[in-house]
């Protein structure tokens, strides 16, 4: 006990002697320190209806998430931590979280020829197709690398890049080759700087290309199939590598992406020894008033991990988004699309038209519209031979063709979004749309739900009441005939700039089945904004639902209880 | 050993922290590598205004807060240059998932911002960003004297009356 007090007082001792000796030299003059912090805290009730008991939350009905990042620069310099606390994690996280410390350190020297990275880094390649290391603290995913890493540029429009490290996994270090070893190279190109004849070119062109290779130790592994022990012989080194470029003409880009990945037999392909491919396109076009975008993307066995073991969303290597888009509202993003990795074929396209105010369609005070469709299908297999089904552990798994494109539907979204003010205190976003979901598919079920068709419709109003009070309501709803069946959702929110929230959300499922289950969640919200700080508490139930963000989505079970978040930043 | 070395770490960073009272404040941006809609590099620390005000807003075209926000400027922007000169950064966050939707979208909406992506959250990293929208506004030597997360309809007023403020050589708090 003694000793802690020491210990304490010999701490805030050196806080105070160590600034005053600092102030007196100026050693570190020009520093700074930034951060931020969060910590998300839950008490759960019980609730039996929505199946919450006290087993289901393992009896800790008192759970937080929370982090604090801490950056400190100096001229060229710059060190950082992130130390993280979940105490147990909050549902719905994966409880090899629970536990604190700090996962993400690194030290940074960076000028104009060279940057290098020891500890932890965050890292995109290109689109990220074959590699992108990033954190979303919603998601609780993280999979930056720790190692070291170095940018060079040694020329006006070139960066070459390496990496090598290993992955986060949750709280487990990295030993004996517990999981694979990461090494890559990466190197970008801008034509427009490169060659100066060319700066001023209306063409601008860049191109890229990028080799990962991943190293995981056993040559062999027995893996128990239908009954018997196959003993598989294992590629310890998988490549991935492919190429890509972005070709600017005034209002209009192309961009491109190919990857292929060597074979990879893995817990996640079933341990099929096939090769992967990927491609994605996009083609966009926009003028003042008018944008289009038309993407496609081609997945083929891509799943691309630093152990080949873990089926779940940790050591990704390579980000495959989806190109579905992405929806905020409630009822929208019931039925959200996530990347099936080992195979889709997929389309896309986007139009934003907006009628300036004083136009004959925009009238007094201008009008948008933005339409979008997307549509992902499987891809084509077709069996290797007689004897071997597809996707058969231990094969080449099956033969697909490039761009094959299977009968099997795996999302459809077709929406319409117009935006409009009346007059000058309000405003009004009107939104339809009509999807189609293989739940089966997207959520790993077998013949279980099969697709789900809902059209949904929302009505968004903002009335201005003064300059600093305004008022916004949320009229939502979404009909069906399979799963839980319609849906209605209601929200009130009031704010008052620049710092109070208040809200009232319900979400009724009037149209299930099961009259037991036709169950109100309704969630009560306050919250107070100073500046970069954010303090919101809720109370009242939430459905369950997949959030997603970016390529990667999480399952969140149904709760009920007090939350409070606070964030803040410096 | 292992928390001794956190506890050593802690006091050097808060003794940074209290030494100088200035440490909190950004002096100068952080210089990270963005890219335009064009697909051009940039680096963070060419964000400037010729010795006016310059707003910088993180964003995205997912996030439905941050469109409110640069559609509420956007029909004033035009006046708010005018009178006062003011730039505003609008830089997307939106990763390759939905990167390719900004340009469209920015121009579709007729925007007039000057917009930049930050696909991996390089920049947000750097400026210690953590929900968005988050806006920051700097004086005319590039120093940011103001920050605020999230926004409610009349946020834009508070914002321009700060610029006008820097104008005018007043302190913004």
């Amino acid at each position: 006990m003694n000793k802690r007090i020491y210990y304490v007082l010999g701490t805030i001792s050196l806080m105070f002697l160590i600034p005053l000796s600092v102030k007196s030299q100026d050693a570190f003059k020009g520093s700074e320190v930034h951060g931020s912090m969060q910590a998300d805290a839950a008490y759960y009730l019980t609730d039996t209806k929505m199946g919450i008991s006290d087993s289901t939350l393992a009896g800790n009905l008192i759970r937080m998430n929370a982090f604090t990042e801490v950056n400190y620069s100096l001229g060229n310099f710059t060190a950082g931590m992130r130390f993280e606390a979940y105490l147990p994690p909050l549902t719905g996280y994966d409880a090899q979280y629970n536990g604190v410390g700090v996962p993400y350190w690194y030290a940074n020297y960076k000028n104009d020829f060279i940057d290098i990275t020891a500890g932890n880094f965050y890292e995109q390649f290109g689109n990220g197709m074959i590699l992108r290391t990033y954190q979303e603290w919603t998601l609780g995913y993280d999979n930056s690398l720790r190692g070291l890493r170095v940018k060079v540029m040694p020329y006006k429009g070139i960066t070459i890049k390496g990496v090598y490290g290993v992955q986060r996994y949750y709280w487990e270090p990295y030993k004996d080759y517990n999981r694979g070893i990461v090494k890559g190279i990466d190197g970008d190109f801008n034509l427009n700087d490169i060659f100066s004849s060319l700066a001023d070119a209306k063409v601008k062109l860049s191109l890229g290309g990028s080799f990962v290779s991943d190293f995981q130790q056993g040559k062999t592994k027995n893996i128990l199939y239908d009954g018997q022990m196959l003993a598989l012989t294992l590629p310890e080194n998988v490549a991935n590598y492919g190429g890509r470029f972005n070709l600017n003409i005034g209002g209009f880009n192309w961009l491109t992406e190919y990857a292929h990945k060597i074979n990879d037999p893995s817990a996640r392909n079933n341990y099929i020894y096939k090769n992967g491919d990927g491609l994605f396109t996009n083609l966009s076009w926009s003028k003042k008033g008018l944008g289009i975008s038309l993407m496609s993307k081609w997945i083929d066995n891509m799943s691309y991990k630093s152990d080949r073991s873990v089926v779940n969303n940790m050591v990704d290597i390579n980000y495959l988004p989806s190109i579905t888009k992405e929806h905020t509202y409630a009822l929208a993003s019931m039925y959200p699309y996530a990347t099936q990795p080992d195979g889709e074929v997929g389309i896309s396209g986007t139009v934003t038209l907006h009628f300036p105010k004083n136009s004959t369609l925009g009238g007094k005070t201008g009008l948008s519209i933005a339409a979008n469709f997307s549509q992902v299908n499987g891809i084509k297999q077709t069996a290797l031979n007689d004897t071997t089904f597809i996707g058969q552990t231990g094969t080449l798994g099956y033969n697909s063709t490039f761009y094959g494109i299977g009968s099997q539907l795996y999302y459809q979204d077709a929406n319409v979004e117009v935006t409009k003010k009346f007059g000058k205190k309000w405003k009004g976003i009107f939104t339809y749309l009509y999807q189609s979901y293989n739940k089966d598919v997207v959520e790993g079920h077998v013949n279980q739900y099969g697709i789900v068709y809902s059209q949904i419709g929302i009505v968004d109003l903002a009335w201005s009441i003064t300059k600093k009070h305004n008022l916004r309501w949320e009229l939502q709803g979404l009909w069906t005939k399979q799963d839980k069946g319609n849906w209605v959702a209601g929200l009130v929110e009031f704010t008052i700039s620049p710092a109070w929230f208040f809200s009232v959300l319900d979400q009724y499922n009037f149209g299930n089945s099961d009259p037991a289950q036709r169950l109100n969640y309704y969630l009560v919200s306050a919250g107070y904004t100073n500046h970069t700080s954010r303090i919101a508490l809720s109370w009242g139930k939430q459905r369950e639902g997949i959030i997603c963000v970016g390529g990667v989505c999480r399952y969140v079970p149904a709760t009920n209880g007090v939350t409070l978040t606070v964030t803040s930043s410096f | 050993m292992n928390k001794f070395r956190l506890i050593l770490l802690l006091i050097l960073v808060s003794s940074m922290a209290f030494g100088q009272e200035s440490v909190f404040k950004y002096k100068k941006l952080p210089s990270v590598k963005l890219k335009t809609v064009k697909g051009l590099p940039f680096t963070s620390d060419s964000i400037t205004n010729n010795g006016k005000p310059i707003i910088i807003s993180f964003w995205a075209t997912w996030c439905k807060p941050c469109v409110r926000e640069l559609t509420t400027i956007a029909d004033v922007y035009d006046e708010w240059v005018k009178e006062t000169g003011v730039k505003l950064y609008a830089v997307s966050v939106d990763d390759s998932r939905s990167m390719t939707l900004v340009a469209p979208m920015v121009n579709g909406k007729g925007w007039e911002y000057t917009v930049l992506l930050d696909p991996n959250s390089d920049f947000k990293r750097a400026m210690s960003v953590g929900l968005i929208p988050h806006t920051f506004l700097l004086n005319g030597k590039g120093e940011v004297v103001w920050q605020h997360t999230s926004f409610a309809e009349g946020d834009e007023l508070n914002l321009i009356e700060m610029v006008r403020k820097l104008n005018k050589g007043e302190e913004v708090k």
